[in-house]
């Protein structure tokens, strides 16, 4: 093929390599007011007054806003497909603040050192209440942290805020508790893991402004902009019709912009005060206020046959929502789904689920979503079984994975329709070499290599309820205009769909001017979440790209006076075969645009009832310090299943990315509270992410399977990949040391520790 | 005060106050591909040359700026893009948000580093521009395939 499966170039690549000013930062108009946040130094309190005569006579300040200002609707940041599964539970301002950073009033100044400097003239009363920060006992404590009457959840979650209960969920397929009497073999394993931030480089920011008709308009980094549009209509309580969302360049998601983290503030000073309006959130307010994974206690019990058949599985998950729900009720749902699936022979399989609150940061969407940590738990346990049965990790694999044409254990119902987990074992031992270097080797210097293995797998979209579309237009001169409704953040979407429509429509990419999003005229798309926006949206531009086709066809085969079942259509031009008679495409392009001609436009969009998995394995060579405990990356190779890569390069760089973010989140990504419940890792400084030197190696091969529901048959990338290194990496360290780790993240002390106590 | 910066080749001068980072007074100046990524000196985002030498302009105040030369991505186009190519056919700039600072170290780096230079002090020099998007492996590719093309060691 000409473009799919190519490196091919973003088409944004050198306007971002040269510094272009694509960014929302870069393009806020002048005359725009700066918004600051004044943050609730307690973690559970009640503002009792607020004093702002000192703070609003410093010169520049316009406006300062305290919960007596907002609108009492209830509403969720989370980017989600309307009704939400996530609870109406906070207000723009509300007098209960439940976490350190929760927002106390906002400050708008004509310049960011007049806000900031107003920002220290509030004076705030608080009435201080004791926090709940410990949330593996939140459930059911006195301590309420939504005790308010108009808490409201819009699906049935189980959601019950007079429990502290964001939600819960039962699932049991056959009898666990029989199957697990019956098997010779049963581990039970507690995995612990924390909250990460999705630290993209650039940090949340939105601004807004009325524009000439009067409408409201925010310029913002969302992955979300069509839900942006209902947050912001649910938040001020205003009309969709008068919201308009524009998505520039993003400099990195995640997740952590599926979330409207900062939208809802300078939206809210631009409705007030008829003014633009900038909310630029510093590092320290992303880390410590943003919308991080949820932090979960994961419990696993498996039971096996002796010769290391997987027979049942019970996973039971205990999410922190932190003080807000936002994603609380989904993600947790992939820990269980995503994990017991990758197991094919399960006789019985059972997942539960319990989402609290607390009064800690409120979490949200982070690359993996629940799956990253429920496969740390499952992929741990199936290791420590291995080892228990003195079998290689990869073997009891290769016995129990899910095989391509099985129904899946607990997942939707659906079956396992294009799957090469098989074969992406089998590359991935021979790339690492892993029956070499299985488990461990001792070196001259006294550390110890050894290796580590684990599968991973994720969705596609989710079914049934994601929605992708595409507008696609044929102009003068026979150009294309591709509008497309989700998300370009970095990931490079605009390239591959455009890739995608060149591939359809036999032209030049350079021929197609690709554009999103602004929710004015860009087609409906649910935004870039979910591993949605290769499978779902590309199969509207698959399907675009046909009915296009057919104008074409159409149009000049009425031009060339023709019946439209004789022509064909090259890409360059229309003609019938066997004859001279052809109209170029250029020409059908101008005569669509006179009044001999119809302008020639295509709007389609796609949904699927399944959500096909893309699968991996990852394996990890490390390095071990047996005296200081420090672990180091010295080889990760990768070998994955995506379906059809449609870009080599930048599904290459999505999995040495999302590995190199697996990385951090086992050995160094490391969230910690003060009793008080104040976020100790709230900078760059002391929440160290993965530099270049800590990266190791990283090898990426595909063994592609092929997805008859996808577009040129591929399935999803982005979130897959960071799956693996937690398991791999632990199951090295088991390797090297006989220790299993069972809690997120293994530093060097722990390590340390470990072998010391492993002595005596 | 009044601050006189030579800026990308030509003199600039604007007024700050004490306080005021050489980082916002150059993205006051409109150089918009100066980025700020963090408060604590971590990230490598703001990058610029000063006299020739990478420097974080979040650690520089506009005032100990005054006199002298700075260079922003704005004023490298011409370098920027020839490197950024190889950055591109790599996918390696993913987001582009630590491009510019990264792109600005890796200019500053050919001029002290050997074309031949190993792969660890490679990683060593630009250890302080974080980039979460890519892992940092096509990166460093594209480093070595730019090495290669001006005569140093093959990739």
């Amino acid at each position: 093929m000409k473009y799919v499966s190519q490196a091919v170039r973003k088409v944004d690549a050198m306007s971002l390599v040269t510094g272009k000013p694509v960014y929302t930062g870069d393009m806020v108009p002048s005359n725009t007011l700066m918004v600051k946040i004044l943050r609730s130094p307690h973690a559970h309190a009640l503002v009792e007054e607020i004093n702002t005569t000192a703070a609003m006579k410093v010169p520049g300040v316009v406006a300062i806003f305290t919960h007596q200002d907002v609108p009492q609707n209830r509403f969720t940041t989370a980017g989600q497909t309307y009704p939400e599964p996530s609870p109406y539970d906070r207000l723009i301002l509300d007098k209960r603040v439940r976490c350190v950073g929760d927002p106390v009033a906002l400050i708008a100044a004509e310049t960011e050192a007049a806000a900031t400097k107003a920002m220290g003239l509030i004076k705030v009363k608080y009435q201080v209440l004791e926090p709940l920060l410990d949330f593996t006992k939140a459930k059911d404590n006195e301590i309420l942290v939504h005790p308010e009457e108009d808490f409201k959840a819009l699906c049935p979650v189980g959601a019950d805020n007079k429990r502290n209960l964001c939600s819960t969920s039962f699932t049991e397929n056959g009898d666990v508790e029989a199957e697990l009497a019956k098997c010779p073999v049963v581990l039970e394993r507690t995995f612990n893991t924390k909250a990460n931030n999705q630290a993209m480089m650039e940090p949340f920011v939105t601004f807004s402004y009325l524009d000439e008709y009067s409408r409201l308009t925010l310029v913002s980094s969302t992955q979300v902009p069509f839900h942006v549009r209902r947050i912001l209509a649910n938040a001020l309580g205003m009309s969709k019709a008068n919201i308009r969302v524009i998505k520039p360049r993003i400099g990195g998601g995640f997740g952590a912009k599926q979330s409207a983290v900062s939208e809802v503030y300078p939206a809210f000073v631009t409705m007030k005060t008829g003014r633009p309006a900038c909310l630029c959130f510093t590092r320290q307010e992303s880390q410590a206020n943003g919308s991080p994974r949820h932090q979960m206690q994961v419990n696993v019990r498996l039971g096996a046959d002796a010769d290391g058949t997987i027979r049942a599985l019970d996973v039971h998950a205990l999410s922190n929502a932190g003080a807000y729900g936002e994603h609380g009720p989904t993600t947790v749902g992939l820990v269980g789904t995503k994990s017991i699936s990758l197991y094919g022979k399960l006789n019985a399989s059972r997942f539960t689920t319990e989402v609290v609150y607390s009064n800690t940061m409120g979490a949200g969407a982070y690359r993996g979503y629940g799956a990253t940590q429920g496969l740390f738990a499952v992929e741990s346990t199936v290791n420590e079984l291995a080892a228990q049965l003195g079998m290689d990790p990869c073997e009891i694999r290769m016995k129990n994975m899910v095989k391509q044409g099985q129904q899946f254990a607990m997942y939707y119902g659906e079956t396992c329709t294009s799957n090469t987990l098989d074969k992406c074992m089998e590359t991935a031992k021979h790339m690492m070499n892993w029956d070499e270097k299985y488990p461990k080797k001792v070196l001259d210097n006294g550390h110890i290599r050894s290796v580590g293995v684990a599968m991973a797998m994720q969705g596609s979209g989710i079914s049934g309820v994601d929605v992708g579309s595409v507008e696609i237009r044929l102009n003068d001169d026979g150009f294309y205009t591709l509008l497309v409704g989700c998300t370009d953040m970095g990931t490079g979407c605009d390239t591959i769909l455009t890739q995608m429509a060149a591939e359809c429509l036999d032209c030049e990419m350079e021929n197609i001017a690709v554009r999103g999003v602004d929710t004015d005229q860009s087609p409906y798309d649910c935004g870039s979440y979910a591993s949605s926006t290769t499978y779902i949206t590309g199969m509207a531009v698959v399907k675009a790209c046909q009915a296009l086709r057919e104008k074409i066809l159409q149009q000049g085969a009425k031009m060339m006076n023709v019946p439209v079942d004789t022509v064909e259509f090259d890409g360059k031009r229309v003609f019938v075969p066997g004859t001279e008679q052809q109209v170029s495409l250029s020409n059908i392009g101008y005569t669509s645009f006179e009044g001999s001609g119809n302008y020639l436009s295509v709007c389609e969009s796609h949904s699927s009832p399944v959500s096909p998995p893309p699968m991996m394995v990852g394996m990890v060579e490390i390095d071990l310090d047996p005296q200081t405990g420090k672990v180091e990356l010295v080889d990760y190779v990768a070998v994955v299943d995506c379906g059809t890569v449609i870009n080599q390069n930048l599904a290459r760089v999505q999995t040495e990315g999302g590995l190199v973010q697996g990385i951090g989140m086992t050995l160094y990504e490391d969230i910690q509270y003060t009793q008080k419940g104040r976020m100790l890792n709230d900078s760059f400084l002391q929440y160290r992410i993965p530099t270049r030197l800590e990266a190791g190696t990283i090898r990426v091969a595909f063994e592609s399977s092929y997805e008859q529901t996808g577009p040129f048959g591929a399935k999803s990338i982005g979130e897959l990949v960071i799956n693996t290194p937690a398991p791999a990496i632990v199951n090295a360290i088991y390797n090297a040391t006989g220790v299993a780790f069972h809690s997120l993240p293994v530093k060097p002390e722990h390590v340390a520790m470990a072998l010391l106590q492993k002595e005596q | 005060m009044q601050v006189t910066i030579t800026l990308n080749g030509k003199p600039y001068t604007a007024e700050a106050t004490p306080d005021t980072q050489l980082l916002t007074f150059l993205r006051d100046a409109g150089c918009k591909s100066v980025k700020c990524g963090c408060e604590t000196s971590g990230c490598g985002l703001c990058t610029v040359h000063m006299d020739g030498k990478s420097v974080l302009s979040c650690s520089v105040l506009a005032a100990q700026a005054a006199g002298h030369t700075i260079t922003t991505m704005e004023g490298l186009q011409e370098q920027a893009a020839e490197f950024g190519a190889f950055l591109a056919d790599e996918g390696g700039e993913q987001c582009g948000f630590c491009s510019p600072g990264f792109i600005m170290n890796v200019l500053a780096m050919i001029n002290e580093l050997d074309c031949d230079a190993s792969d660890e002090e490679i990683r060593e020099y630009l250890a302080g521009n974080l980039c979460r998007c890519t892992g940092y492996q096509s990166q460093l590719r594209a480093i070595r395939k730019y090495l290669a093309a001006k005569g140093g060691k093959a990739e």
